[in-house]
């Protein structure tokens, strides 16, 4: 099977480690990736801001660079949630694409059909559900059954695991308070189960968690699922 | 901290003291957690849920399409039953039709049910200005009103306040209100219970004039409907000689039917009973029994505005359960009061904005005031998708390009233009990547100085993913 990988802006600049274990786990998995240059940002941090005009052309192109493509892969529930849920919006061409779209965990789950993907990773994990992937998406058990799977990972309950982490794209800027208090009892929830990892799904949410984390200097870690299911006993996670 | 909403500050300056309070984020967190379990779990209850909040949708979108025909209906009928019903199209005209009717009667004093639409208007601080006084006999307005304090909250307006406070409330005000609190009260709730009955009392057997809102309307026979816990309101609706209901026009349901799928959804979204304990419903006038005049004031202000908007005319629909309150990550932080509005939480983030238009700081704050984590949506037993109309008002705001969103505007165009071009993206990422050891981990300007006041900015990596891709792939 051939997909196209949609690796969104965000994963790109800062966090091409999702990009490259994601690539490597699909491989993997027998699946023959393609990486459509012409794509850049799925255009959500306009959209949600309020600016549908400054929107448009970014639907347009991440549209047109994916066309002829039955599967595109995104390593982030967010991203995908807003192809499938608010593309429609911005007309027929534009709709085309969200049926065609999988984060990653449903791709896996509903189109490969694996729960065990042959990943090792022998550390405490807990996983945080990024809102969008929950409620717009209905992730659903997917990821959880895809960690329950992995050799040597231990997985423990994060308390208020379905609470927003207080991201929220541009509110983290623009009520930084409310947002820094949100991630800070996300954090003391993570810290509470003793794990080492703190896992997701979205490197959105990771990116502010993680920021938060490093200020603290706690030894707890943020890192995207997708870098959990590609680490394997012959390449491991470092 | 007392009586009015006018001339708040924005959504994120408000909360900002929110956050710094210990007490009130203890408090509203044990409040809204207590309730939202609860609430989840009378919801688990009912395996047509799903089914039910799909009927009050339709109800309420069917009745708010042909809201005209409903009112003319509920007016006919209102008066063939003995009321007299009034039309207010803001604020200020209810008001005055209200002042004017209790003028009318010769009393000073009025009794009140909890009411939304009422502190909506400011009725109270507008009776008091005309030499009457307006007396809360819910029991958490009465904690409000003898604190001089604001609601937080549509259903517990005193949930910002734990019981230790709620007793020195008592202690210090309720002499100088009325009967004073018993000597030695203490903080348990059935103490406080019985000293605001007491105090509560005294008041319904003076009442010569109750106000109150509702919250249904039948049409078919004119029929209000107040649904509570306590018990006050029942009082205050069947006790004085005249009854003035000042109700929303959006509040009306074509038949007794409609009730029945409201009665179910409302209880359980609100204070998670399976039936509310009172139900009180009034017909026009009686002989010999309740009021013996009734007048139903109805209430724009806003809600024809809000109708012809497409999208966030289902804000309408809200039947003010308050459950998207308890569930929300941002009023538990934030508190009730940062909102600006007697409808705090994600419903006044996409009502107050509605009603009251986007010109003010706090008004145009509101549609941001929220991470847009869907949590609201989830719980809302009407259904109302209040992310889509948050996007749908930011757009408002953005599109008015006041104070900020002319630069962000501008921002917003550069990032699109680099996203367009992506080989100005990948230079762009390439030299980032770069310069990464040069990056501060603080930075100045707005944006980027808000993130690293809380968070240390990501550590860049060597190359950005189209790099890696290149060299690996291609």
């Amino acid at each position: 099977m051939r997909v196209a990988l949609f690796v969104t802006c965000v994963n790109d600049a800062v966090f091409p480690a999702t990009g490259v274990a994601t690539v490597r786990l699909l491989e993997r998995l027998g699946v023959e990736v393609d990486f459509p240059a012409a794509q850049t940002c799925c255009g959500q941090p306009q959209f949600n801001t309020g600016y549908r005009e400054e929107t448009r052309p970014l639907v347009r192109r991440t549209v047109r660079a994916f066309e002829g493509y039955e599967h595109v892969v995104v390593p982030s529930g967010s991203c995908a949630a807003m192809v499938r849920r608010h593309y429609p919006s911005f007309g027929a061409e534009a709709a085309s694409l969200g049926p065609r779209v999988y984060e990653l965990t449903e791709f896996l789950v509903d189109v490969l059909g694996v729960t065990d993907v042959g990943a090792y990773f022998p550390y405490k994990v807990t996983y945080h559900p990024s809102c969008h992937g929950l409620r717009l998406l209905g992730l659903g058990e997917r990821p959880r059954r895809l960690l329950e799977a992995v050799k040597g990972l231990e997985l423990v309950e994060l308390p208020g695991a379905e609470e927003c982490c207080g991201f929220g794209g541009t509110f983290a800027v623009k009520n930084p308070d409310v947002s820094a208090a949100m991630g800070a009892d996300k954090i003391t929830n993570a810290l509470s189960t003793g794990a080492g990892v703190l896992c997701g799904a979205d490197n959105s949410c990771l990116l502010h968690l993680g920021g938060m984390l490093r200020r603290r200097e706690d030894p707890l870690r943020a890192l995207h699922l997708a870098e959990i299911l590609a680490s394997t006993e012959e390449e491991p996670w470092q | 901290m007392s009586g009015t909403f006018v001339g708040m500050p924005s959504f994120p300056k408000a909360a900002h003291e929110a956050v710094g309070d210990a007490t009130l984020r203890a408090n509203l967190r044990h409040a809204t957690h207590t309730i939202r379990d609860k609430r989840a779990r009378a919801v688990a209850e009912l395996d047509d849920w799903a089914a039910l909040r799909e009927a009050g949708k339709r109800i309420k979108d069917d009745t708010l399409r042909h809201l005209g025909t409903y009112l003319v209906r509920l007016e006919e009928a209102v008066t063939r039953a003995g009321g007299t019903v009034h039309w207010a199209a803001d604020a200020a005209e209810a008001n005055r039709i209200v002042t004017d009717l209790v003028k009318a009667t010769g009393e000073t004093e009025v009794v009140k049910v909890k009411s939304m639409a009422t502190q909506e208007i400011g009725l109270n601080e507008h009776l008091e200005a005309e030499g009457i006084a307006a007396y809360e006999t819910d029991l958490a307005e009465l904690i409000v009103q003898l604190g001089e304090d604001r609601p937080s909250h549509i259903l517990v307006p005193a949930i910002h306040r734990n019981r230790g406070e709620i007793r020195d409330i008592f202690r210090e005000k309720m002499g100088s209100w009325g009967r004073p609190a018993p000597e030695g009260l203490s903080d348990t709730p059935a103490e406080l219970a019985e000293a605001a009955r007491l105090h509560l009392r005294e008041k319904f057997l003076r009442a010569k004039v109750g106000i109150s809102g509702a919250n249904f309307m039948v049409a078919e026979t004119g029929t209000l409907v107040v649904v509570e816990s306590e018990g006050n309101g029942r009082m205050c609706l069947t006790l004085p000689e005249t009854l003035i209901s000042v109700v929303g026009i959006e509040k009306v349901v074509p038949t007794w039917r409609d009730l029945e799928v409201f009665l179910q959804t409302l209880p359980r979204s609100s204070t998670a009973e399976r039936m509310n304990p009172y139900t009180s419903m009034w017909t026009g006038t009686t002989d010999d029994d309740g009021p013996r005049t009734f007048h139903l004031v109805l209430l724009d202000n806003g809600r024809t505005d809000a109708l012809a908007d497409e999208v966030g005319r289902q804000a309408l629909r809200c039947i003010r359960c308050s459950a998207c309150l308890n569930v929300c990550p941002v009023y538990e932080r934030a508190g009730g009061h940062a909102y600006g509005s007697v409808y705090p939480g994600p419903i006044g983030a996409i009502l107050t904005p509605q009603l009251r238009g986007t010109t003010s700081d706090i008004d145009a704050s509101l549609p941001y005031a929220s991470s847009l984590c869907g949590a609201c949506y989830d719980v809302c037993p009407v259904a109302i998708d209040i992310p889509e109309v948050l996007v749908h008002l930011r757009e408002r705001v953005a599109g008015e390009g006041g104070k900020g969103h002319r630069l962000e505007k501008a921002a917003m165009k550069a990032a699109g233009w680099v996203l367009d071009h992506p080989s100005a993206l990948a230079a762009g990422e390439r030299l980032a990547s770069a310069t990464r050891k040069l990056h501060p981990k603080r930075l100045p300007g707005p944006g980027a100085r808000q993130w690293s006041d809380h968070r240390d900015l990501p550590e860049l990596p060597a190359e950005p993913f189209r790099d890696w891709w290149k060299k690996n792939r291609t």
